[in-house]
């Protein structure tokens, strides 16, 4: 999960650039999302296929058991082969397992995510997936020696062994598969004006604007869209905090109120920080010297 | 508000509106997909999704709201899931694949095919000599299952009645014969696409494992003279099907080539070039697969007649080498 606030850990992030050259920023899926995906996938796989044995089953005798039976042994092998490449070419790279765990498969260098991509990642299950399981489930006779068990083992073990988390399929198909972000787009602080009355009270000078750095401002913006228990106590703590570092009084030594008082040091702050970034100044902290 | 003097509040306020328009695009798209949107609507995503990146690039540079600036990156993800996620319709799609895609594909391995023929062909040839020389090394290239009633002890009649009669006489059982044929050569010639993986080696060894038996009962059938009528009896499939498997193990070449030596730029680079092009070729060559099966399961079955046999297999060589050398002229590119 990946909301507006909480950026998620560098390890796991991915950058492509997309055709109109912006470089966007993605996170990779966990193994464990891809794993349960898989398995809910597999499910599912499962589930239609006892429905074709039943089905086949019931009209045995109506179309006769041969038919039955070809045209059981040839829909088992096309939902069996074909089920992850229908939905990734259907559904723009997701499952119904991605679907629900909100994953994804992208082009690793940021292009149209291509069918010959999608048949290339999904062929590579037959060794990675279906041999494996076969093999745990029994009746695999030609698996059986030593060195395929190795060679299998390794191609399971793949993800664990790099990076990027890839499967030998997403290496074969140049893919990556990443989460789908959320966040929302929250009203802007500096928008809640401070009421007019205060709003002429509290004024900075540009002195006490040049203490702080974006990255204290965009802390100061994480409190401010708290809405906690606490949340109440934390910005009085703040505000007092601010006020004592950069030497602001209260004028007329009315107390203020702190959220008023902390919103109209962000839209001053913010203002003057935008300011000098468009200047080629980027003030990153407070501990950044001009 | 003249007051309050932030450049960017100023553009977020102007840009917002079209934000918000992509934002319900994309969830309705992740909800019913985008067959579902209207005709205006499918114009407008690219418009308004490039309008998002390039309000993202102009963020990034002017705002310090990093709810704005991260909220405008995941949206930027999201839309670009939709217009880049890949979007051509099923059918259109199968026709460009067959037009286009998989014989240029095919054209552009022409050398890991003709190696894969050449594992094949020795294989073929390995079997034949050694079983002709000895009929003891026939055991060790088929295995009993495969073998059934034809082994070197079999009286003459006994192999020559199993060319013009199925295990299945009644025509009922065909079917179910050629859908089991079907899905058992696919899943072979898949997996010998697959097991390229390993540098291309397994690969090799399951074509000429594949060459050996081929080999031993033709070597089987030329000491009892039946050369022509098993040829007739294998051909009349066996040039769609070991065209397959060909394909199937040129793909597996491909990527284990790809794998050992990689090109210019790094190993995963050239894997990843390589093993969508090698992959459109094996799901093509499942085509193939699906054609040898009816021509096995049915033609060879109501089919006796030698030249017949030997007229049907040569058609549909021809049929498939026109295919490949004509169709979709033009070379394979990755990213068109």
């Amino acid at each position: 999960m990946t909301d507006a606030t909480t950026a998620p850990s560098p390890r796991m992030q991915r950058s492509i650039t997309t055709p109109e050259g912006v470089m966007l920023h993605v996170t990779l899926a966990g193994r464990g999302e891809r794993f349960t995906a898989v398995i809910i996938d597999l499910a599912i796989i499962g589930a239609i296929l006892t429905a074709i044995v039943a089905v086949v089953i019931a009209v045995w005798s109506d179309i006769g058991g041969n038919w039955a039976m070809s045209l059981a042994i040839v829909l088992s092998f096309g939902v069996r082969s074909f089920y992850f490449m229908f939905f990734e070419l259907r559904w723009q790279g997701t499952t119904p397992g991605k679907r629900l765990l909100e994953l994804r498969v992208i082009d690793r260098a940021g292009g149209q995510l291509r069918p010959n991509a999608i048949f290339a990642r999904n062929l590579m299950r037959e060794v990675e997936l279906f041999i494996p399981l076969s093999l745990i489930l029994g009746g695999a006779s030609m698996m059986e020696n030593l060195f395929s068990l190795l060679w299998i083992g390794v191609l399971v073990a793949l993800p664990f062994f790099n990076r990027d988390r890839l499967r030998g399929g997403d290496i074969i198909a140049g893919t990556w598969v990443v989460e789908t972000p959320k966040a929302e787009l929250l009203p802007d602080i500096a928008e809640t004006q401070p009421k007019n009355e205060l709003n002429a009270v509290i004024q900075f000078t540009p002195e006490q604007l040049s203490i702080y750095g974006v990255y204290e401002l965009q802390t100061l913006e994480q409190v401010m869209r708290q809405d906690g228990e606490n949340s109440a106590a934390t910005k009085s703590t703040v505000a007092l905090t601010i006020q004592g570092k950069i030497g602001w009084q209260p004028p007329d030594d009315q107390p203020v109120d702190p959220s008023a008082f902390l919103q109209a040091f962000y839209a001053a702050q913010r203002g003057n920080l935008e300011r000098n970034v468009l200047f080629g100044k980027r003030r990153e902290n407070k501990f950044d010297k001009d | 508000m003249p007051d309050l003097n932030l450049r960017s509040y100023d553009f977020r306020r102007e840009r917002e509106k079209s934000w918000r328009e992509l934002d319900d695009l994309v969830k309705r798209i992740r909800r019913s997909g985008l067959s579902k949107l209207s005709a205006s609507e499918l114009r407008r995503l690219p418009e308004l999704y490039r309008s998002t990146v390039s309000s993202l690039s102009v963020a990034r540079s002017i705002s310090l709201d990093r709810n704005v600036i991260a909220y405008l990156e995941s949206l930027s993800v999201r839309a670009y899931f939709c217009v880049y996620g890949g979007r051509e319709g099923l059918l259109a799609g199968i026709q460009r694949f067959i037009l286009q895609d998989f014989p240029s594909a095919v054209r552009a391995a022409r050398w890991h095919m003709a190696a894969a023929f050449s594992v094949l062909f020795l294989g073929c040839l390995t079997g034949f000599l050694l079983t002709l020389g000895n009929a003891d090394w026939f055991y060790s290239f088929v295995s009993d299952g495969m073998a059934g009633s034809r082994t070197p002890t079999a009286e003459t009649s006994v192999l020559r009645d199993v060319l013009y009669k199925s295990d299945d006489t009644a025509v009922d059982h065909l079917n179910a014969f050629a859908s089991f044929l079907f899905t058992h050569n696919t899943r072979i010639g898949l997996l010998s696409f697959a097991l390229g993986f390993a540098l291309g080696v397994p690969t090799i060894l399951l074509i000429f494992i594949n060459g050996l038996s081929l080999g031993a009962f033709a070597a089987l059938y030329a000491s009892r003279d039946l050369s022509v009528e098993l040829w007739a009896w294998l051909l009349i499939h066996g040039t769609t099907e070991l065209l397959a498997l060909v394909l199937c193990g040129g793909a597996g070449l491909v990527l284990g080539a790809a794998m050992a030596f990689p090109d210019k730029y790094s190993r995963m680079h050239s894997l990843a070039v390589k093993g969508r092009m090698a992959a459109v070729i094996a799901i093509g060559s499942i085509g193939l697969f699906f054609v040898a099966a009816l021509l096995e399961g049915f033609a060879r079955q109501l089919i006796t007649d030698i030249t017949l046999r030997y007229l049907i297999g040569g058609i549909a060589l021809t049929g498939w080498l026109a295919y490949f050398i004509m169709c979709g002229k033009g070379r394979y590119t990755n990213d068109d």
